[in-house]
């Protein structure tokens, strides 16, 4: 495969929002651009989940080796999940095509791309459905907007069901609800019958079936970076922090996406966590973290609902193995999207477990009274509500900060005031955003749902291209320097589109900055944060 | 299929739906077959037509709790909710789905988008202002809802209070407003102009908007058609082509009281606009239409958020093959024991 350029920001910024005025859609086959797409899933990962038709592919050739009675499959395929999803049944009937939705895509908004329309995006399906499913589709053809389901259709499907990052923003604004990130979680299982997947998606989701992370980290292999914060930590605190890995008869099992244990910077927010947890020790935490149960996210949910649930699945086995009473979950997007709306469907009754109660200020969490799982933020939030943490925010006064909504947790969830709370009580320079590029209206990262490959970068920077203007406005008139979050994804996703777009800002977990105000006791005086950037007045210091 | 197109053949299709009855009644006096037969086809359509459809909407299951979460949720008394836009509970739910119903709350959010490109290249997204659509579609819905409540002065006898009520509200600019008392214009209802006005914006709109030229098919432009003409010939027959009322309103409450009579005298123009209603409802089951019944169903607005607290049951649930404890164990045993992690089985 030719290397594959990414444009500059300012020629990738001439886009044109205005679809062709006389070629309708239907009469326009997609052009599937190195760039855009990521690259076609590998047969042994799907091999390791069991997936249906594993096979060496390339989604720019023109054979993509597609069983013989392919149309078959998905034709049924379709009308299994007519039958079992209401939404997606409702969703194909009811659009009315106002459009409302049509420019709240980040990716319609940096692609320019009319089939990046929810809307459209949404009528790729549907046109087929009507065609297959619906008696005025049958007699009025393309009249009635229902077309043939061809391999080229195929071929458009898959490359723009693998264009949505499922964030939902579009289903905030449309007078039905219709969820065009429904349609696409429901699209994407149908290409997962052929065995159409993409391999950024593919691969994590293997691995985090066989090794319990989608890393791929071997048990052996997460203490040794366990074991390496330790250290990082002790040399800029003093302080030698304790953990405990698959430990039986802990109070408090503890599950985070890996991309915290592996990948920088969501690394110092996993340090964040295990000061926070050291710190907490002597009041009574009792935690444990798993080598089994290692990965929080989820990337079978941007495979199919039923891989999701393969997945989900090992925190409540690892929860009852253990014999902890409930679950603290670490700071991650669709991780939280599925744990909210999905875990205890798939894989609940949890009824070996107890309602979760703050062993620290016996605050219980009515709210998770089923999953018996918490967000750790909100955990964090309780402690600082009764006082129980020493903080000290002007150890994070070199920082200006904003927060980034990750999508799932805002529109999946609801998630929005705790992170602010805990933020606010560890730092003293908070800026929002534009209101509506926030809470629930915020932007994607443009990487979510298995798109943060490195193939797809112009895509990703497309689509990111809202969000960053936006931090780029707090940017210029606060002085913004740190884009805090509270998910995976966007760790590893964000750095990349602000050195992108907004090179001066840089991105932090939460946890990092509650950690870098965090006084441990017993430490040395801090001169620089957890990254070692000196600190606010030190920066002297720092220099002899 | 581009726009011109669509606009041809949905403007034709309504042309032909026109054509039926001229030529039905105003040629081959099919009276009966126009002015029963036909409309109560189309309400028989119709009514079965949205139960069907609702019913089999309601057969597949809702597995998942999958509100959209437009606000914070629910968590300590000292953060506070959003009880509307993230509802806890069934009342949540209730006051999300009036609000949606009868003010259409999120289509209120709509913004529209600004892109500009600075000459140095640089982005820059904005929203700007965008509420027409939402009022162009609560006038439009609010309108015809009045119409319709207006039109059972034909069905009932007497015309019931409310009826009159409305007709009174609804014709305020008969009477005109001081000082030109009397000058008003004559018999004008406010809805009437404002039904036709929504429905030229929502069509404009679709036309000049060029995201919304791409997507709209036929099926979009169609029904806007069908309501302009019923509009237009009911407007027709209120002020210029007079029709026979006393008629108009025998056969009427025939029709409503299930005992049809033909009188004779009432001009094909009510024919045409009773073929094109009958037209109207009959397709409606068929069509996105529907959205009205839909939203109701839609389980991104009527269900709370609360599936940490209570747990739903998936109908359709199965076992799924997982990697267990065990399985993943016997992977990694010896690099475990080696590391010192804590093992089941030593070997
Ligand atoms: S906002 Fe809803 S109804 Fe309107 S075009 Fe989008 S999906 Fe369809
Ligand atoms: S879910 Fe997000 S990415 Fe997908 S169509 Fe809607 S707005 Fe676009």
């Amino acid at each position: 495969m030719a290397k594959v350029t990414t444009p500059k920001p300012k020629e990738l910024s001439n886009i044109e929002h205005s679809p062709p005025l006389m070629k309708g859609w239907m009469n326009t086959p997609a052009e599937i651009r190195p760039g855009i797409y990521c690259y076609a899933s590998k047969p042994k990962n799907l091999e390791v989940l069991g997936m249906p038709y594993p096979k060496e592919w390339n989604p720019e050739d023109d054979d993509w080796k597609l069983p013989e009675n392919w149309k078959e499959i998905i034709e049924k395929g379709f009308k299994d999940r007519l039958d079992r999803f209401r939404s997606f049944k409702l969703f194909m009937d009811i659009c009315v095509r106002c459009g409302a939705c049509a420019d709240k895509c980040h990716f319609f908004i940096g692609s320019g791309d009319p089939k990046n329309m929810p809307v459209l995006r949404a009528e790729l399906i549907r046109s087929v459905y009507r065609k297959k499913f619906t008696k005025g589709g049958k007699i009025f053809g393309k009249f009635a907007g229902a077309r043939e389901l061809t391999e080229d259709v195929l071929k458009e499907w898959w490359y723009y069901l693998y264009q949505c990052t499922e964030c939902r923003r579009c289903s905030v604004f449309c007078p039905y609800g219709i969820d065009t990130a429904e349609v696409t979680i429901i699209g994407r299982e149908l290409t997962n019958l052929l065995g159409l997947n993409i391999d950024w998606i593919a691969a994590p989701a293997a691995n985090c079936f066989r090794t319990g992370n989608h890393l791929g980290i071997q048990p052996h292999a997460y203490k040794d970076m366990l074991d390496f914060f330790v250290d990082e930590i002790e040399d800029v605190t003093g302080v030698r922090v304790d953990y405990s890995l698959n430990r039986k008869g802990a109070e408090i099992l503890f599950v985070t996406p890996s991309g915290d244990v592996f990948a920088d910077p969501g690394t110092y927010t996993a340090m964040g966590y295990l000061m926070l947890f050291h710190y907490l020790q002597s009041q009574g935490l009792d935690i444990t973290w798993s080598t089994y149960a290692s990965e929080g996210g989820n990337f079978g949910y941007f495979t199919s609902h039923e891989t999701a649930k393969r997945l989900n699945a090992k925190m409540y086995a690892e929860a009852k193995r253990l014999g902890v009473k409930y679950i603290i979950g670490g700071e991650c997007g669709h991780m939280w999207r599925v744990l909210n709306q999905y875990m205890d469907t798939f894989n609940g009754p949890a009824d070996f477990l107890e309602e979760p109660v703050s062993p620290i200020t016996g605050t219980k969490f009515e709210n998770a009274k089923s999953t018996k799982m918490i967000h750790l933020v909100e955990f964090t939030a309780d402690l600082i509500k009764h006082n129980k943490l020493k903080l000290d925010p002007s150890r994070n006064d070199h920082l200006k900060v904003t927060l980034h909504d990750s999508c799932n947790t805002a529109r999946g969830m609801g998630f929005l005031e705790e992170p602010r709370y805990v933020i606010n009580s560890v730092c003293n320079n908070f800026y929002e955003m534009p209101p509506n590029t926030i809470r629930e209206q915020t932007f994607c990262c443009g990487s979510g749902a298995g798109l943060n490959a490195g193939e797809d970068m112009e895509l990703r920077m497309r689509g990111g291209l809202p969000r960053a203007n936006a931090v780029r406005h707090v940017n210029e008139k606060y002085g913004v320097n740190m884009l805090a979050c509270i998910c995976a994804i966007d760790r590893a996703a964000l750095p990349t589109l602000m050195d992108y777009w907004v090179p001066e800002v840089q991105v932090t977990g939460v946890h990092e900055m509650v950690a870098n105000a965090l006084v441990l006791e017993g430490e040395k005086e801090r001169t620089t944060d957890l990254r070692g950037n000196p600190l606010a007045g030190m920066e002297e210091e720092e220099d002899v | 299929m581009n726009f011109i197109l669509s606009i041809i053949v949905s403007s034709l299709a309504v042309v032909i739906l026109v054509l039926i009855p001229w030529i039905g009644v105003g040629a081959l006096d099919l009276k009966v077959i126009f002015g029963v037969l036909v409309p109560y086809a189309a309400m028989a359509t119709f009514f079965v037509g949205i139960v069907v459809r609702v019913i089999d909407w309601g057969r597949s299951p809702v597995p998942f709790r999958i509100p959209t979460t437009a606000g914070q949720q629910w968590s300590f008394p000292w953060i506070k909710s959003s009880p509307i836009d993230n509802p806890k509970g069934t009342l949540g739910v209730v006051v999300r789905m009036i609000f949606e119903v009868l003010l259409f709350r999120s289509l209120f959010r709509n913004t529209r988008l600004e892109y500009r490109r600075a000459s140095d290249g640089t982005p820059s997204v904005n929203y700007e202002w965008e509420k027409w659509l939402w009022l162009a579609a609560l006038v439009f819905h609010y309108s015809f809802f009045v119409i319709f409540l207006r039109h059972f002065r034909f069905f009932m006898e007497p015309v019931p209070g409310f009826v009159k009520l409305l007709e009174s509200l609804d014709g305020f600019m008969q009477m005109g407003v001081l000082p030109l008392n009397g000058f008003g214009l004559p018999g004008v209802y406010l809805t009437d102009m404002l039904l036709m006005l929504a429905v030229t914006y929502l069509f404009l709109r679709r036309l000049y908007v060029s995201q919304t030229r791409y997507i709209s098919l036929p099926a979009d432009y169609f029904p806007l058609f069908l309501i302009l003409g019923l509009g237009f010939t009911g407007i027709l027959m209120r002020y210029f082509i007079r029709v026979d009322i006393t008629a108009v309103k025998q056969l009427a409450v025939g029709l409503f009281k299930f005992n049809p009579t033909v009188p004779d005298g009432i001009g094909v123009i009510f024919y045409i606009h009773l073929f094109l209603i009958s037209a109207l409802i009959a397709y409606f089951p068929f069509s996105k239409l529907m959205h009205f019944a839909g939203i109701f169903l839609s389980p991104t607005r009527n269900l709370s958020n609360n599936s940490r607290f209570k747990r739903h049951i998936n109908p359709w649930n199965y076992p799924v093959k997982v990697h267990t404890y065990e399985e993943y164990e016997d992977d990694f045993r010896e690099a475990m024991v080696e590391a010192g992690i804590p093992v089941e089985k030593e070997s």
